[in-house]
């Protein structure tokens, strides 16, 4: 786990929120490029609070309410980014982030390709996403492979407080554009301690949450508590899974993963979004093309149904719960 | 005729319920008429803030502050013209004949909410637009389609202020343009974006003076005030239904609620400011000019009083009595046949909400 960036001296108790509050108020002290900007983010602190304090500690030059334009905050972080700035800018719901497609894909993940390293585009875009909590239509998406296939943009999933902390500190440290994709479910699930002065984590390795030999459960995002919640149901059955923590889906540890199943012969994979072209998919097909020889039973996928996340009042019975992960888990060893 | 210009605001009744001008004898029912509707969804609007507070719907989007210029709107709307609203339109709704059960419905976390009665106006209108803005093309669209048949229909699409800093905005106004679209953009200026203030949107001195670089015609109503907004809507609505072109009718209002239910609005704004709004609101503004010129009365307002309640307590009862919808709901309104490969999905559905079982 975590614990060897982590100095206990130091390590102070928050939940996620508080955690991209922290990490954000530490970058801006650190490097007066970083800037922050944002929907009511100065003013208002954001909507959940996370950029709360910034504008009193560092003014409204570095922390910047925008009038309300998504893409207009992607195309000025991408400017801002090429001539040195550290935006980072904050997108309300993932629901709303659509309009930033075109900065992103078109220029965000590739201006350091175009002109052969000459600009470069260090900008991070954060996002709350996944649904229950009972939020209003279109906030509640989990739409992360879409932006996990576009090649140049790193896409970072944190499921901790210290893991909060330590990849957004390493995101907005990163030379490449960073999409950060917070888990809103579980922003304030619990206090744990968060070095912040630890190590930055990295943007390319799995987490490993828990060993096992059994099984590997395999999830991002607030889902890892479902998953968790699973590995402790399975363990009362005798059965020993191992939590893997994919936190980076681009570029992705295949390494970690390929190592996970050669322990135990057998994958279920967790996630939010649909099934269907997730980025589960992603990972089944690493298995099956780099891990085949080690898979003792099919690799499951326990996912949310093939459409949009339904309006709150559906939005549970859409949302994969520990029963159906406890399920695959056991169909795997059946097999 | 009225004053039409992007720079001053058009009014009909002062904050104190005088008449600047007033209207001629025939012109009565219809603000009383009017007036009825705004009572009714104000007392709405307060239950449904409370229905949420106590956990009975979600985040809920009030309306304490439009209720004249939506008012207006429903009012001046003719059953085959389409509206296509943004999130703060409960009394345009209500006129287009979407029952006030289904607007909770809709903030209680239900699709179904936004199925709107086949026999009503609002049949073809589409459903509240939450993505900031993105309502506003798509409400060039359906001018397009009304232009092109040649209907004599007019188009509304409601926004509020913020949105008028999406690119959206100035595409439609600037396509409304070019096409002559039978479009009328009503922007709900409230003055507010969540925490953000009007003029953090926009240096222009108006909304309405957009309009011009558009190259239609753009004016200022005061959204408080419910003949002004008649006065408005009913030129704007019926020069495009007769082939004029596209108006943007920028409604001076004050959002007078917090943003939504999960939104505390005493963070970023003032308490006098809050106050001296509330000097300006539509409600006791209109009872006072229909009191002042013996259009109305307190019997009649004790009495139309009770009677929303019952309304409102009728519709809120029919609500709750709902039963919930079947979670493979979820599935069978994606594709207008359900493909074949979701069958599977739907069976394991079923059998994990309702046990095998049929509900
Ligand atoms: C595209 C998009 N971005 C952000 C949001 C979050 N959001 C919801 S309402 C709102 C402010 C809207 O202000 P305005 O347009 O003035 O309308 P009002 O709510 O004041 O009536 C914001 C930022 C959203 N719903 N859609
Ligand atoms: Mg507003």
């Amino acid at each position: 786990m975590l614990s060897t960036h982590q100095q206990p001296d130091t390590a102070i108790p928050m939940n996620m929120v508080e955690a991209v509050n922290q990490a954000l108020h530490d970058a801006m002290a650190a490097d007066e490029d970083v800037v922050v900007l944002g929907e009511d983010i100065a003013t208002n602190g954001g909507v959940f609070r996370a950029t709360e304090g910034l504008k009193e500690a560092f003014g409204i030059r570095r922390v910047m309410d925008t009038p309300l334009a998504e893409n207009l905050i992607a195309g000025l972080s991408v400017g801002m980014a090429t001539q040195g700035l550290r935006p980072v800018a904050e997108i309300q719901f993932m629901g709303f982030i659509y309009a930033t497609l075109e900065q992103l894909i078109s220029h965000a993940a590739r201006m350091r390709n175009r002109t052969r390293g000459r600009l470069s585009c260090p900008l991070v875009i954060r996002a709350p996403f996944g649904g229950g909590i009972h939020a209003p239509e279109h906030h509640s998406e989990s739409t992360e492979a879409l932006f996990a296939q576009i090649p140049g943009l790193r896409v970072v999933i944190p499921s901790s407080p210290a893991r909060t902390y330590g990849l957004l500190r390493a995101a907005i440290d990163c030379p490449d554009p960073v999409l950060f994709l917070e888990p809103k479910r579980i922003y304030r699930l619990q206090r744990l301690p968060v070095a912040r002065h630890g190590d930055p984590l990295p943007l390319d390795r799995c987490f490993t949450l828990r060993a096992g030999t059994d099984v590997s459960l395999i999830s991002w995002g607030a889902m890892i508590h479902e998953t968790l919640a699973a590995a402790d149901e399975l363990k009362n059955d005798g059965i020993s899974a191992e939590v893997i923590d994919v936190a980076t889906l681009n570029p992705l540890d295949r390494e970690t993963l390929i190592a996970t199943i050669t322990k135990t012969g057998r994958a279920v994979i967790v996630h939010e979004a649909p099934g269907h072209g997730g980025f589960g998919g992603e990972i089944a097909a690493t298995l099956a093309s780099d891990a085949l020889l080690h898979l003792r039973a099919p690799v499951e996928r326990v996912t949310g149904y093939d459409c949009p996340m339904p309006y709150f009042a559906l939005e549970q019975q859409c949302m994969p719960g520990t029963d159906r992960i406890v399920a695959a888990a056991k169909r795997t060893l059946e097999y | 005729m009225f004053t039409r210009t992007p720079y001053e605001c058009h009014t009909r009744l002062a904050v104190d319920g005088q008449w600047h001008a007033r209207p001629g004898d025939d012109r009565w029912a219809r603000l009383i008429e009017g007036y009825r509707t705004m009572a009714l969804i104000r007392q709405f609007d307060k239950k449904a803030v409370n229905l949420q507070r106590t956990g009975k719907l979600g985040t809920y989007a009030s309306c304490l502050g439009a209720e004249a210029l939506t008012t207006a709107a429903g009012q001046t709307l003719q059953p085959d013209d389409y509206f296509v609203p943004y999130y703060r339109d409960q009394a345009t709704q209500y006129l287009r004949g979407v029952r006030l059960e289904q607007i909770l419905q809709y903030w209680g976390g239900d699709e179904r909410g936004n199925d709107f009665p086949a026999d009503a106006p609002a049949v073809r209108d589409l459903p509240n637009c939450v993505p900031i803005g993105t309502q506003l093309t798509q409400a060039a669209g359906v001018a397009t389609k009304a232009k092109q048949r040649h209907e004599h229909t007019a188009v509304l699409v409601t926004c509020g202020d913020g949105a008028t800093s999406r690119g959206d905005f100035h595409e439609t106004l600037n396509v409304a343009g070019v096409w002559q679209l039978p479009l009328i953009v009503l922007v709900n200026n409230n003055q507010w974006a969540i925490s953000v203030p009007r003029r953090l949107q926009t240096a222009s001195r108006t909304i309405a003076q957009k309009a011009e670089a558009a190259g239609i015609e753009g004016f200022q109503v005061d959204g408080n005030d419910l003949p002004a907004m008649l006065d408005a809507l009913d030129y704007a609505l019926d020069r495009a239904r007769h082939g004029k072109g596209a108006i943007l009718i920028e409604a001076m209002s004050y959002r007078l609620s917090d943003h939504t239910t999960a939104d505390d609005a005493s963070r970023y704004r003032k308490a006098s400011d809050l106050h001296a709004a509330w000097q300006r609101e539509p409600v006791a503004r209109l009872r006072q000019a229909l009191v002042e010129a013996g259009h109305w009365d307190g019997d009649q307002e004790k009495a139309w009083l009770e009677h929303c309640q019952r309304q409102v307590d009728e519709a809120i009862d029919s609500y709750l009595a709902t039963p919930p919808a079947p979670a493979t709901d979820m599935l069978d309104y994606l594709y207008a046949n359900l493909p074949p490969a979701l069958l599977a999905q739907r069976a394991q559905l079923e059998q994990r909400t309702t046990g095998g079982h049929h509900a």
